[in-house]
């Protein structure tokens, strides 16, 4: 089923607006996405007619707040496949999932000598966290090399792997090349090693479907803001037992059973990770993006993305001096681009000018720019609202930009 | 002629161009006639790192003034680095701790010295002034 474009525009007031006198081209959605109307209603309905401290209160605010809050943890294992809520953690968003996993399942179960294994396309919220640790505990980081387009070089990575393997943690998608890793794969070789993998799945779930027990993943982690829904709001999926066996991440309220000065007893899953009282209308809001997105259609989506990768990478490519950086066989619609003699960060001062937003720089993945040499790319990442004519405005606007640099 | 001088002869220039393009063409046309610095100041103690380009700034003394140097990766950063230094360098420590940058916001550039640029611009100006201080506390 082909997607109206045109009405989903309408659905997302922020796309009609002007940017420096011109109409905005918003082509940074690998950062964050923007957010349909029933999601922005979702947000001011709540605070406006039902917001209430969850879990507590036995009043008829409280209850409805806390049903609506659990219906979205209900959408979320639905939306991961997950085989229960239990497994199913509100965090903050994806560093957040990062951080919890790193200082709880890592702290406890890990050892000196003990090796992590990360690739070189990780962003930075998924290289700083086992570096801590592994300063703590006197663990080991590895990692995955890459080739010139940007895909994985799994072989390198089965030699990685070894009997002191303990934690394999990887990026879904790439979210500076776009590369769409082999993770299914990469999970089966990391159990044969008894290692616990987690994936990092902040700029994959927008586009692909997941399935955790399909995938037999141990953690996943993402955003929703970078699913058409708010910021602050992200998702831990663990395994039961694996989660049951963590110890606590924050203290405080909501993660308790009982409180004495002696001694505290902590809450069942999956309260026992959600100190304090939560991001409860940004919760609320992110089911809506789900049902946005399940409305639509994910397939129906990725096509469309899909269409708009091919038609941009063709148009790119024959812009004399542009280098596309990362070429992977599998691919979403990001483009990252250096241009011979401009610094990124011109490229994306002068594309503003014009109203159209990139992103420029290191994309929080400096190593992976050291991997390419070059100081930072300019990227284009396309959401379900973009079109061609604004990839065509794009292709203007990168020749502007030669104009004025060259 | 006093910082507030070259400032107000900044602003008069702005005042010509009609729009954005011709801005962008004078300040690009800025950073590349910059003479920039030599790679022997190009040191890890001269950088001012931003999270998008790198700037470098040298800076000394010379009859009681004090003079600045930089360069940087980007070219429109270059421009506006040579709209800085044309500014603030070759006057007195005290004049630069003193002062007041206000060209910047009257033509239209300030959303390039915002922190959300993260360009090393914000940092620039503020290691500027902390060379200001430090020269003229070794003055006294």
């Amino acid at each position: 089923m082909g997607l109206d474009i045109e009405k989903i525009r309408q659905d997302f007031p922020i796309l009609h607006q002007q940017v420096n006198g011109k109409d905005l081209i918003y082509f940074d959605n690998a950062a964050t996405t923007q957010k349909p109307l029933p999601v922005l209603e979702a947000l001011s309905e709540y605070y406006g007619k039902y917001n209430a401290n969850i879990h507590r209160g036995i009043h008829f605010l409280a209850e409805k707040a806390t049903s609506a809050f659990e219906l979205t943890r209900k959408a979320f294992r639905e939306f991961l496949n997950a085989s229960s809520t239990e497994e199913i953690i509100f965090t903050y968003g994806t560093t957040d999932g990062i951080n919890l996993v790193a200082q709880t399942y890592g702290r406890k179960f890990l050892k000196e000598g003990d090796e992590i294994i990360i690739s070189t396309m990780e962003h930075h919220s998924n290289i700083v966290p086992w570096q801590m640790l592994c300063e703590e505990k006197g663990c080991i980081l590895k990692v995955i090399p890459i080739d010139d387009d940007g895909n994985l070089i799994f072989e390198a990575y089965e030699q990685l792997l070894n009997e002191k393997t303990a934690i394999v943690s990887v990026v879904h998608v790439s979210n500076a090349l776009g590369t769409i890793n082999p993770i299914k794969q990469i999970i089966e070789k990391a159990h044969e090693f008894g290692a616990v993998v987690l994936i990092d799945g902040a700029q994959a779930s927008s586009h692909i479907d997941i399935d955790v027990q399909a995938l037999d993943v141990d953690f996943y982690v993402l955003s929703a803001h970078k699913l058409y829904g708010p910021t602050g709001m992200g998702i831990l999926y663990g395994k039961k037992d694996l989660l049951n066996a963590m110890p606590p991440y924050r203290g405080g309220g909501e993660m308790i059973k009982e409180v004495t000065f002696e001694k505290t007893t902590y809450n069942d899953l999956p309260y026992k990770f959600e100190a304090g009282t939560p991001n409860i209308a940004d919760v609320v809001a992110a089911k809506i993006a789900l049902d946005y997105v399940k409305n639509l259609g994910k397939e129906n989506i990725a096509a469309y993305e899909n269409e708009l990768l091919e038609y941009a990478t063709e148009k790119l490519q024959k812009i004399e001096g542009l280098k596309i950086i990362g070429q992977a066989r599998e691919k979403v619609s990001v483009i990252s681009f250096v241009m011979e003699g401009i610094h990124p960060q011109d490229v994306g001062v002068i594309l503003d000018q014009q109203g159209i937003a990139v992103r420029t720089g290191h994309h929080c993945t400096q190593p992976l720019m050291q991997r390419f040499g070059i100081p930072g790319t300019s990227r284009a990442s396309f959401a379900v609202y973009n079109t061609k004519e604004e990839i065509d405005k794009l292709v203007a606007g990168i020749e502007k930009v030669k104009k004025f640099l060259l | 002629m006093t910082i507030n001088e070259i400032q107000d002869e900044i602003i008069e220039d702005f005042e010509l161009f009609d729009d954005w393009e011709q801005k962008y063409e004078y300040i690009i046309d800025l950073g590349k006639s910059l003479k920039g610095l030599d790679d022997q100041y190009k040191t890890e103690e001269n950088i001012i790192k931003g999270c998008q380009s790198v700037v470098w700034l040298n800076a000394f003394m010379e009859d009681g003034k004090l003079y600045f140097e930089a360069d940087s990766q980007a070219i429109i950063v270059k421009g506006l680095v040579s709209m800085l230094l044309k500014v603030l360098s070759g006057h007195t420590p005290r004049e630069i701790v003193d002062a007041d940058l206000y060209f910047i916001e009257k033509v239209g550039l300030s959303s390039h010295l915002a922190q959300t640029r993260s360009n090393g611009l914000a940092s620039m100006v503020k290691q500027m002034k902390i060379y200001a201080i430090g020269y003229e506390s070794l003055e006294k």
